[in-house]
């Protein structure tokens, strides 16, 4: 479903659970899909006792992907424009994460929006924005 | 991730959609689509990122007869000054342009560009030095379709907890 120009504000706010209780099945199957193999994500023994991080983490892009989900569930299939973000903390196994994108403005053609997804402790874990068509 | 050929596949698609944990039946169901106003499945916005199957030369995948940096018998079959260059660093920012949207039968190409490089010293993690990328994804008319940009970061040590 497209969204309507005319129903449309700078502040309206659209939110989502991206995930609870992220699973290392989860980034597995992104690893298998996106064919980013980097062992920092799934490989446990290499990640703690080589890289020196407490545990395998998310792809960013993982994050960007489910991301991706809140804003296509809001502007609809196929009517993004524009979306990039900042990774600003890592996701880790078992983190919770939520998505709010808010328009920033709106023309007769083109809605602006911020987004940012959030871990269960409040943290900012991505940060960016996006463009999509409007009705 | 640069690609002379990425073709756009129905079940890759499928697979991609799955693991970013979006059941929208736009990413699978041809008979859905087809009713829609897109009249056929479409590929999540960040798919393109899986170009890297499609590039010879990626470094984060294992490649037969050659030692992978992950672990097996040892934490590493590498040694550990050839460690940063295998492991690629971070990521930073990633941006997507979409001038079309793409699905199963297009056929892409992905060439790279340099962009810019920087550095800054990190609080948590030493000193950062920033690349970027560009990537254009042109179709099989030679069309643009995704120009995407990537920053990549490389820590002094990992990013402290």
């Amino acid at each position: 479903m497209a969204l309507y120009a005319s129903n449309l504000k700078a502040g309206d706010t659209y939110t989502e659970c991206l995930i609870e209780d992220l699973s290392r099945t989860q980034i597995v199957m992104y690893a298998g899909a996106s064919g980013d193999y980097n062992p920092l994500h799934t490989d446990e023994k290499f990640t703690r006792e080589v890289a020196g991080y407490p545990s395998v983490f998310a792809h960013g892009m993982l994050t960007m992907g489910m991301t991706g989900r809140m804003l296509t569930n809001y502007v609809g299939d196929g009517r993004l424009t524009k979306y990039g973000v900042r990774f600003t903390s890592q996701v880790w196994p078992g983190d919770t994460l939520n998505s709010t994108a808010t328009v920033i403005d709106v023309s007769d053609s083109v809605v602006n929006l911020k987004v940012v997804t959030t871990n269960q402790d409040g943290a900012v874990v991505l940060s960016g924005y996006a463009a999509a068509r409007v009705e | 991730m640069a690609a002379d050929k990425f073709p756009i596949e129905g079940s890759h698609i499928m697979m991609f959609a799955r693991s970013i944990a979006d059941d929208n039946q736009i990413y699978y169901d041809a008979d859905y689509a087809e009713k829609t106003n897109l009249s056929r499945v479409i590929a999540p916005p960040t798919f393109v990122q899986s170009s890297a199957q499609f590039d010879p030369n990626y470094v984060l995948r294992p490649r037969m007869g050659e030692a992978w940096f992950g672990s097996g018998k040892e934490a590493t079959s590498i040694k550990k000054k050839e460690l940063s260059v295998a492991s690629g660093g971070l990521h930073a920012e990633q941006h997507f342009e979409y001038h079309r949207h793409i699905g199963p039968g297009d056929i892409l190409t992905a060439e790279v560009k340099p962009g810019k490089t920087w550095e800054r010293e990190g609080k948590r993690s030493g000193k950062l030095v920033f690349n970027e990328t560009i990537t254009e994804y042109r179709d099989q008319n030679g069309e643009l379709a995704i120009t995407a940009r990537g920053v990549g970061v490389r820590t002094e040590r990992p990013v402290d907890q």
